[in-house]
C-alpha cells in the first residue's frame, strides 16, 4: 500500500481526468454537465410528448422511452460510435459521440421522471388554470411545470448522479475521463489498488456533493 | 451513406455460435451477480432498519459508498486491484478459472446489492410498525421477527421495483466487456471486428437485449400477480430512482 502514487499523479487525475484541462480532450465534468443540461431539455420535451393528446406524439415518445430503457448504455455508445461516421461521412471527436449518446440515452429516463412529476400535480390545478382563461401552453409553463419540477427534484438528482457515474463508460471509446486517466496512470505505475480506490472516492465525493446540494434546494423550495 | 447490408453474416460461419455463447455468458454472469446482489441487498436492507444503531451505520456506509461509484470503476477494482491481495493459491486458481468472470460477478453483485438494499429498505418501511411489534410480542426474537415476518412480507411487496433493478443488472452486465468477459456486447463487437458489418452486429445485440428484458418483465409480472398481498403496495419511488 503506497499512496504516494496518488500524490505524484494528483494533478493529472484531477485536472485532466475530472475537469478536462490538459493535453487530451477529456474530463468527466466537461462531459457530465452539458449532458445533464441537454438531457434534461430533451427529456422534458419527450416527457411532454408522452402526455400529449395527439397519438402521433405520445406513441413515438413511448416507443423512444421503452426502447432506450431496454438497451444497455454500452450498446448505445457503440451504436453512435458507428452510426455518426456512417451518416456524416467523417468521424467526430469522442467527446461529441459520447455527449450525443448520453443525451439521447438519459433523456429516456428523464422523460419518465418528468412525466411522473407532471402527473403528480393535482387535476384541480389544471381546472383552476383553465378557469382563469389560460391557454394550454402558458398553463404548462406558469402553473404545471413549476409545481411538477419541485416534486421531481429527488428523482431528477438521483438520475443526474446516475448520469455522472455513467460518463465513466465514455472511456471505452477512448475519451479521457477520470476512469481513463486512472487507467493511463495505472499502466505506468502498476498500483491498481491505490489508484482505483482513489477515483472511487473522487466519484463518491462528486455524487455526495450533488445529493447534498439537492437536499439544500429541496429545503429552500419547501419553505416557500 | 453507401453501406452494404449483409444480414447473412449473423448466421454464416462462426458468428451464430458467438452470439449464442454471448447470450449464455450474459445470462450466467447476470444470474450469479443477481444472487450475490439479492443476498447482500436483503442483509443490508434489513440491517438499515434494525433497532441497533452501529449495524444501521455499517449498512448505510456500504450502500452509500458502493452505490455512488460507477460500476466500471468497481469492475476494474475487482479485476485489477483485488487479485494481488489474495493468497497465492487462490490467485493461481483464479487465473485458470476465468478471473474476469468472477471479478464481473463480484462487481455486479456488490454494486447492485447496494441498490437492491434501497429497494428492500423501502419495502420494509412500508410495512406498518405494528407488524413488528405484534411479532415480538408473540415471543419471537428480533432476528426471528425479521426472518419469519418482516422480510417475507417485504419481498412480496417489492416485486415491481425489484424487477426494474433486475433489468438494470442484466443491462449493466454489458459493462463486463471492459474486463474482457465474453458476454453479449463483447461478442457483438467481435462479430463487428471480424465481418466489418457493424450495423447488423449491433442490431442483433440490441434486439437480443430487448427480448431478454421483455421476457424477464413478462415472467416477473406473473410472479407479481401470484405473490401480491391485497391492499398493500410498497411506497413506490418514481422510475429511474432505484
Amino acid at each position: 500500500m503506497d499512496f504516494r502514487v496518488i500524490a505524484d499523479n494528483f494533478f493529472f487525475l484531477m485536472l485532466q481526468g475530472l475537469i478536462g484541462f490538459g493535453s487530451f480532450a477529456g474530463g468527466t465534468l466537461r462531459l457530465a454537465l452539458p449532458a445533464i443540461g441537454l438531457g434534461f431539455v430533451l427529456g422534458t420535451l419527450i416527457g411532454l410528448a408522452r402526455l400529449a393528446r395527439s397519438r402521433w406524439m405520445s406513441v413515438p415518445a413511448k416507443i423512444y422511452v421503452e426502447f432506450f430503457r431496454g438497451v444497455p448504455l454500452v450498446m448505445v455508445i457503440f451504436w453512435f460510435w458507428f452510426i455518426i461516421p456512417a451518416l456524416l461521412g467523417r468521424s467526430l471527436p469522442e467527446y461529441f459521440v459520447a455527449l450525443t449518446a448520453f443525451v439521447i440515452f438519459e433523456a429516456a429516463y428523464l422523460a419518465e421522471i418528468v412525466r411522473a412529476g407532471i402527473q403528480s400535480v393535482p387535476q384541480g390545478q389544471v381546472e383552476a388554470a383553465t378557469a382563469t382563461g389560460l391557454a394550454r401552453g402558458p398553463m404548462m409553463r406558469y402553473v404545471i411545470l413549476p409545481q411538477a419540477l419541485r416534486n421531481m427534484i429527488p428523482a431528477l438528482v438521483t438520475q443526474f448522479i446516475v448520469l455522472l457515474k455513467d460518463t465513466s463508460l465514455a472511456s471505452i471509446i477512448g475519451y479521457v475521463d477520470l476512469t481513463k486517466a486512472a487507467q493511463i496512470v495505472n499502466n505506468r505505475e502498476i498500483r491498481p489498488f491505490e489508484i482505483y480506490l482513489f477515483i472511487a472516492v473522487v466519484y463518491w465525493s462528486c455524487s455526495y456533493a450533488m445529493s447534498r446540494y439537492a437536499s439544500h434546494i429541496e429545503n429552500r423550495l419547501a419553505t416557500k | 451513406m453507401n453501406y452494404q447490408f449483409a444480414w447473412s453474416v449473423l448466421w454464416s460461419g462462426q458468428t451464430g455460435t458467438w452470439l449464442l455463447q454471448g447470450v449464455l455468458v450474459t445470462l450466467e454472469i447476470s444470474a450469479l451477480g443477481w444472487l450475490v446482489a439479492v443476498v447482500l441487498g436483503i442483509l443490508s436492507g434489513a440491517l438499515r432498519t434494525a433497532p441497533i444503531a452501529p449495524l444501521r451505520w455499517l449498512a448505510a456506509a456500504y450502500v452509500e459508498f458502493f452505490r455512488n461509484v460507477p460500476l466500471l470503476v468497481w469492475m476494474f477494482f475487482w479485476y485489477f486491484s483485488m487479485p494481488p491481495l489474495l493468497p497465492n493459491a487462490l490467485q493461481d486458481w483464479l487465473l485458470d478459472h476465468s478471473a474476469e468472470f468472477w471479478a464481473g460477478v463480484c462487481a455486479l453483485g456488490v454494486y447492485h446489492g447496494a441498490r437492491f438494499s434501497e429497494v428492500i429498505r423501502a419495502g420494509i418501511r412500508s410495512i406498518p410498525k405494528t407488524q413488528f411489534e405484534a411479532a415480538v410480542s408473540t415471543g419471537l426474537t428480533v432476528f426471528q421477527a425479521y426472518r419469519l415476518i418482516i422480510v417475507p412480507i417485504a419481498l412480496r411487496l417489492i416485486v415491481p421495483p425489484a424487477t426494474n433493478e433486475t433489468l438494470n443488472l442484466l443491462k449493466n452486465s454489458s459493462v463486463a466487456l471492459t474486463i474482457s468477459v465474453a458476454e453479449l456486447t463483447f461478442q457483438t463487437r467481435q462479430i463487428e471486428t471480424y465481418t466489418a458489418k457493424a450495423f447488423e452486429a449491433l442490431a442483433a445485440g440490441t434486439l437480443i437485449y430487448l427480448a431478454l428484458c421483455l421476457a424477464i418483465a413478462a415472467v416477473m409480472s406473473q410472479v407479481e400477480r401470484r405473490v401480491a398481498i391485497p391492499g398493500m403496495i410498497a411506497r413506490g419511488r418514481q422510475s429511474g430512482e432505484f
